[in-house]
């Protein structure tokens, strides 16, 4: 298959990265060789959105930390970037929300790819005083855009099952309209997992599976516990995040009991519309 | 930290390649040997095994100590040594232990003026639970070596996963004998990352980045290590252990 005939694909992962670990930049390698290794796909980039501090999760510290944090541990990756505008909203943006404001974004910068092409073409045909023709059969180098799927662990395509954590129509809108690459621990039943939901069995071909052979769990909660007690995150998350963390003393007791009263926001959301 | 024993981590092994997983038993070891109060961590020691190991798949240890030192060039307490490496023949981890602690000893002795350390720092062997395992293999180990690694010297024993070394202390009378030698280090990160595994990534062409340093990955590809064929070297070769001590009796 040529590589004209892959659908090209970015990766975005949504998730507090309280703080971001070795685990996090792991999910996004596994994915890409995983969908790349199907032979129909390009993984072209993947972004990481770090959720907001309207979120209320407990012990989440400032999303400016999160970010450089983030920053920092991308900085030697070639395909893997930050974004900011989640946590840069207000109010606690729903996941279908940033998908679909990132596969917008996708869009318009693939149709500006194109806008070059077409004012060629409306020049060619200016010069041959003809009506100016501006469909894509006259430009035949336009490509689709790359398709958005949001890169997940096992638990976030589970959670779907949690009371008031998702609107029904998002949850269709992500598996539906979009995509998911799940990350999935060894012992877990994938399939099992889809089979018992409807909307995620009706969109299956939209679910990648990425099995993750060899266990990886290096948890964002037990890095901030570790770090509670004084001991060593060394190799758990990359060196400069470490360093960044060593030097900002985040991550402490106080720290852990951020929002500790608060109701998480789409609890509040959703409850508060019933 | 005064009044506190000093002490070397050593940890021998293939390292092949080194991992960031290796590099955390140093981090998990010191951490958890600090919190005993008893003692100081004041170094860590990565010896790479000789080639005449003969264990499968095991490349050229001068790329091995390479990669080692690459990994721990940022590391401020953790070296690479390649003595055991450079010996003719494979050579008893008990050998090994003799020479560091003979050496270290020898360095506090010669620096009598200017002290660092109140007393010759302890040397201890650092391992996974894995390694506990090995202590039953027919052949593998001679019983006196095992008696002074863990007698004389000391374990500091890292869990992985479902291996709990509780079991293999157990089952051992050699190794029960000597409980208060070993430390037993508990991980609650489910980390199976293994070299065995990078090795299998690397022949499949899937990454294996986050797993280990940038600087080791570069390393690799520039030199073509862990293919196919890398992976069958020593296919038909006994591990030297095996053949050597069989010798002796």
């Amino acid at each position: 298959m040529s590589s004209q005939e892959k659908t090209k694909v970015v990766l975005l992962a949504c998730g507090s990265f309280n703080p971001i670990t070795n685990m996090h930049l792991r999910m996004f390698e596994l994915a890409r060789d995983h969908l790349e290794d199907t032979g129909r796909y390009r993984v072209v980039k993947g972004i990481i959105s770090p959720v907001g501090d309207s979120y209320k999760k407990k012990g989440l510290i400032e999303a400016s930390h999160r970010l450089e944090m983030a920053r920092l541990a991308t900085l030697n990756s070639d395909w893997i970037t930050v974004d900011d505008w989640e946590s840069q909203q207000l109010e606690w943006v729903e996941t279908a929300k940033v998908v679909r404001h990132h596969a917008e974004l996708i869009s318009s910068e693939n149709n500006n790819d194109d806008v070059d092409t077409v004012k060629c073409g409306k020049r060619r045909k200016l010069e041959q005083n003809t009506i100016i023709c501006q469909s894509s059969s006259y430009i035949n180098t336009k490509e689709d855009p790359p398709r958005l799927n949001l890169l997940c662990g096992a638990d976030v395509l589970e959670s779907f099952g949690v009371p008031n954590l998702w609107k029904p129509e998002d949850i269709e809108e992500i598996v539906g309209r979009y995509g998911v690459a799940c990350i999935t621990r060894c012992g877990s039943d994938p399939e099992k997992f889809i089979n018992q939901s409807d909307v995620l069995y009706k969109h299956r071909k939209n679910i990648h599976m990425v099995r993750e052979w060899v266990t990886n769990e290096i948890s964002a909660t037990h890095v901030r516990r570790a770090l509670r007690r004084g001991q060593s995150v060394r190799y758990l998350l990359p060196d400069p995040v470490a360093r960044y963390i060593q030097e900002h003393s985040l991550y402490s007791v106080e720290s852990e009991q951020k929002n500790d009263n608060a109701i998480l926001a789409p609890f509040q959301r959703y409850t508060s519309a019933n | 930290m005064a009044g506190r024993i000093p002490l070397v981590l050593l940890a021998c092994g293939s390292f092949n390649p080194i991992t960031h997983q290796n590099m955390r038993l140093f981090e998990l070891a010191r951490d958890h040997m600090h919190q005993t109060g008893l003692y100081h961590v004041v170094g860590g020691i990565v010896s790479p095994v000789g080639d005449d190991y003969g264990k499968r798949g095991l490349v050229a240890s001068k790329h091995r100590l390479a990669m080692a030192r690459l990994a721990l060039q940022s590391s401020d307490w953790v070296s690479v040594d390649d003595w055991e490496s450079k010996l003719e023949d494979w050579t008893e981890t008990v050998v090994t232990m003799r020479y560091h602690y003979n050496r270290i000893a020898a360095q506090y002795h010669s620096s009598k003026d200017l002290p660092t350390v109140s007393e010759v720092p302890e040397l201890k062997l650092l391992c996974g639970a894995d390694f506990m395992d090995t202590f039953k293999v027919p052949g593998l180990w001679r019983d006196d070596h095992v008696e002074e690694v863990v007698g004389r010297f000391g374990l500091v024993c890292v869990s992985r996963g479902s291996l709990q070394p509780d079991r293999a202390i157990h089952e051992s009378d050699l190794l029960s004998r000597h409980r208060q030698s070993i430390f037993l280090v508990r991980e609650w990160v489910h980390n199976e990352i293994s070299a065995t595994e990078v090795r299998r990534a690397l022949r499949r062409g899937q990454s294996v980045k986050y797993l280990l340093p940038d600087s080791v990955i570069d390393y690799i590809r520039e030199h073509n290590l862990y293919t196919q064929d890398s992976e069958m070297k020593n296919k038909d070769v006994k591990l030297r252990p095996l053949t050597k001590q069989t010798i002796q009796d």
